[in-house]
């Protein structure tokens, strides 16, 4: 992709001073604040930014679309000479789907559960007449051969929920090129996928967008992804343009603070230490939910004032783990031992003393606080509750605990809802600590965070650990959070646990052959790694 | 790491999230009902001017309840606005005392049929397996039996009297209570935060009144509306039937009954054939305003805003 020329003589698309608005809490709000953006046939344009920066919205305003309860109010948009942004809504569904198309990020929602995926497949190219259906299903064939979908010839006969997620994103994409549109918007297309399965897509996409040398907007929030298939990256925030460049250049000298900051995030380091002191043994567990067994043989061990992180990919246990930790998912066989005592098998059957020293925080922050209760309600009851703390002393000390996790005060009376993404996290790590435990299990808390706020939440959590000297068993699927926060890591595989060693043990070869498999998925900030982690298949 | 936040001055406090102005109850309920589309606020009027005659039936009404005059089917007018009726009570001021038996006896019944239906309900929900199967399959065979028939064996098996009709017609409607809470529970039950309140030890109690009731009212408040209105039209069913109130407590439905002979002279007198229908536009009228305001509930609860 980097050694293709791009004619800039052909510009496809110029959108110029773009202002979007959108309606929320009774008011308009600027979302887009005037951003120009030009796009030259066959080039990928990479979009960047946390959530709430404006990509999609951006993204979608390439087709001349605005989410309901979204508007237009100012700028230009000129795809292939054609004004976008005067044409009747009846004029643009014609270009969208076979000349714009868009590919959304997850393609299990995108798609009718109740039609083949051929026939999703070739709708909007023989709806429009580009071709009949014949020449459209010899076409989308081939097009499911390019993108190495299995038995190509009859995976189109399938229905979505029978195919898997990375193969209904890879249709999708088959689906976008089915018309050979001039151009693509990807939004976030791997998000919501494996880092296994991300590479397959990625590679695909790259390579079909390349063969019919379409353009494409690519909107993500993942730095080393964006790395592997643009040709120029721009960096928004806040509905502003922060800077543009070569993605060569963007990731070797980025220029404004705020880009840098982002490149930054992963930079977070720990030294790792172990020790003898077992604080939580899983011993040997097998569980299953119903008749279908989800865990085989586990053996994980948690040192006192340590950091655990378990890696997998969905469905590899990781969570079904902690359930077995918690007592939610009594095991077949096989014991949990806390601090050398075997911990009873059923949540209704531990103590309030053994429950109180096992916390949890969850990925969703959203669904794991009541949204009717304020936040002092929601950090005060563990106090009340196993301290019995009342009126002056339990605000005291929940007032304590905010500062602790960097809010205060102010924040007691608020609702969730009145929370950011990370003040929502802190509060539940709040809530965590103010059981006084001695493990808190942290289920993908990162994971729905922007990099930014991942940092800040990281950083607490080693904090707090040096204060507290509280253990962490710390469950993610991304690598580079493990690489950031832990001591030891196991690697999990369908309910199985591959190895569990020091960091440095686990992240230097040789690896057992799942390990090698998942640490060399992780697209890294080099924008040849992708091509170098497909020539070293081959 | 100093370094870095040097670049960018991150704090966890300024991070802004979904800030909204903080209103008192008071001003969010004023608020809401200046947005109130005009059936709404005719609802609410309706409802309130029914309020107001149960409340003071005894100051508005210009006889007493049960007071009989010597003539009995008098004509609209005079000292009987709109007459006398079979044996000769004032038709004006049954209709008002009416207002306080039916109504209030269909909003005890609701009540309890809501805390009958909720409790178990969300025990359904909570402890779900064998403790939701047997109560689910209990209210699938209740059910399965039409109500009014089923309340009127009932209540020939029981006895008529108030006390009876309430209980067993809160038993019956607390079938669909049951229901409705038991599916807005399961969706509640599944949520992280019930998780984090049972992995704390909290009982089962705590659990149903902090964590799961706050969030399932609005459909709670929504169905009530809805139950109170089958559950009154019910009572006044069952009175037109003999089983309901019993005189001489007044009630629209047996008034309607009572009365319903003269539906045969409106040929000679139009408002002598009306006086029936007088009760039974009570019953009509309030139905409709309740619905009215439960309609504007649910659309808000629900979520659904008419796009523009």
């Amino acid at each position: 992709m980097k050694n293709k020329t791009i004619d800039k003589k052909k510009i496809l698309l110029s959108m110029s001073n773009i202002h979007i608005e959108g309606f929320a809490d009774e008011r308009w709000h600027k979302i887009i604040k005037g951003i120009d953006l030009t796009l030259y046939r066959g080039e990928i344009l990479g979009l960047i930014g946390e959530s709430g920066a404006g990509k999609s919205t951006l993204g979608l305003a390439a087709m001349g679309f605005a989410r309901p309860g979204c508007r237009f109010t100012g700028g230009e948009i000129i795809f292939d000479s054609m004004k976008l942004h005067d044409m009747s809504e009846n004029q643009k569904r014609k270009l969208w789907g076979t000349r714009i198309a868009y590919v959304a990020q997850s393609a299990a929602a995108a798609f009718n559960p109740a039609h083949k995926l051929i026939n999703q497949t070739i709708e909007s190219a023989v709806r429009s007449k580009i071709k009949n259906e014949e020449q459209a299903v010899k076409d989308a064939n081939h097009l499911y051969k390019e993108l190495q979908l299995p038995e190509p010839d009859k995976i189109g006969f399938r229905y979505p929920h029978q195919v898997s997620g990375g193969q209904l994103q890879r249709v999708m994409t088959a689906m976008a090129m089915s018309a050979t549109p001039d151009l693509i918007i990807f939004d976030e297309p791997t998000t919501a996928l494996d880092v296994t399965t991300q590479v397959e897509v990625l590679a695909s996409m790259r390579h079909i967008v390349e063969q019919y040398n379409t353009a494409a907007i690519y909107i993500t929030h993942d730095l080393s992804v964006v790395a592997q298939m643009a040709d120029t990256i721009k960096v928004l925030r806040y509905g502003e343009e922060i800077e543009q460049s070569k993605t060569n250049e963007m990731l070797s000298h980025p220029k404004e603070s705020y880009t840098k900051s982002l490149w930054s995030v992963r930079s977070i380091e720990k030294q790792e230490k172990t020790n003898d002191d077992i604080i939580l043994k899983v011993d040997n567990v097998t569980a299953a939910y119903g008749s279908s067994k989800v865990l085989f043989n586990v053996d994980i061990r948690l040192p006192r004032g340590r950091t655990v992180a378990i890696v997998g990919e969905s469905g590899s246990g990781k969570s079904t783990t902690a359930r077995v930790i918690t007592g939610l998912l009594p095991p077949l066989n096989g014991k949990v031992t806390f601090n050398g005592k075997t911990l009873p098998a059923a949540l209704k059957n531990r103590s309030k003393k053994e429950l109180q020293k096992i916390q949890m925080i969850y990925q969703m922050a959203d669904v794991a606080m009541n949204p009717k209760q304020t936040v002092s309600e929601i950090v005060g009851r563990p106090l009340e509750f196993y301290q019995g703390m009342k009126g002056k002393v339990l605000d005291k000390k929940t007032i304590e605990l905010l500062e602790m996790i960097e809010l205060d005060e102010s924040f007691m009376d608020r609702l969730p809802n009145e929370l950011s993404g990370g003040q929502k996290q802190r509060v539940c790590i709040a809530r965590a600590l103010a059981a006084e435990p001695e493990i808190i299990i942290c289920d993908e808390v990162t994971s729905a965070l922007d990099q930014i706020v991942q940092e800040g939440i990281l950083k607490l959590l080693m904090r707090l650990q040096k204060e507290l000297n509280v253990s962490y068993l710390f469950i993610t699927h991304d690598i580079s959070t493990v690489k950031a926060i832990s001591d030891e890591v196991v690697v999990m595989f369908q309910g199985k646990v591959v190895e569990q060693g020091s960091k440095s043990s686990i992240f230097s070869p040789p690896h057992p052959e799942y390990t090698e498999l998942l640490l060399s998925a992780v697209p890294e900030m080099d924008p040849n790694w992708l091509n170098n982690y497909l020539n070293s298949r081959k | 790491m100093n370094k870095e936040s040097k670049i960018h001055d991150y704090s966890a406090k300024s991070e802004v999230g979904f800030v909204r102005t903080r209103r008192t109850r008071l001003q969010r309920i004023l608020l809401e009902l200046r947005k109130a589309p005009p059936t709404a606020i005719i609802g609410l009027f309706i409802i309130i001017f029914y309020i107001i005659l149960a409340l003071f039936a005894g100051q508005i009404a210009p006889y007493g309840e049960a007071e009989i005059f010597p003539i009995p089917y008098a004509p609209w007018g005079g000292d009987h606005i709109f007459g006398t009726d079979q044996i000769g009570r004032d038709v004006y001021t049954r209709l008002i005392y009416g207002a306080r038996n039916t109504v209030g006896i269909a909003i005890i019944t609701t009540i309890l049929a809501f805390v009958i239906g909720g409790f178990f309900g969300l025990l359904a929900a909570i402890l779900g397996s064998w403790t939701d199967q047997i109560l689910s399959r209990l209210v699938d065979v209740m059910m399965a039996i039409p109500s009014l028939i089923f309340a009127l064996m009932l209540l020939s098996i029981f006895g008529t009297n108030a006390i009876n009709l309430i209980i067993i017609l809160a038993v019956l409607e607390s079938t669909r209570v049951f229901r409705l809470t038991r599916a807005v529970g399961m969706n509640v039950v599944v949520m992280d935060y019930v998780e984090v309140a049972r992995l704390r030890g909290e009982k089962i109690g705590w659990v149903i009144r902090k964590e799961i009731l706050p969030n399932i009212l609005p459909p709670l408040v929504a169905e009530f509306g809805l139950r109170f209105c089958f559950t009154f039209l019910a009572i006044a069913a069952l009175s037109f039937l003999g089983v309901g109130i019993q005189p001489p407590s007044a009630d629209w439905g047996s008034m309607v009954r009572e009365n319903a002979g003269l539906i045969n002279f409106a040929h000679y007198d139009i408002k002598a054939g009306l006086t029936p229908l007088l009760p039974a536009a009570a019953i009509a009228i309030l139905t409709v305003a309740v619905n009215f305001v439960v309609d504007w509930f649910l659309q808000k609860t629900s979520g659904i805003r008419d796009e523009k």
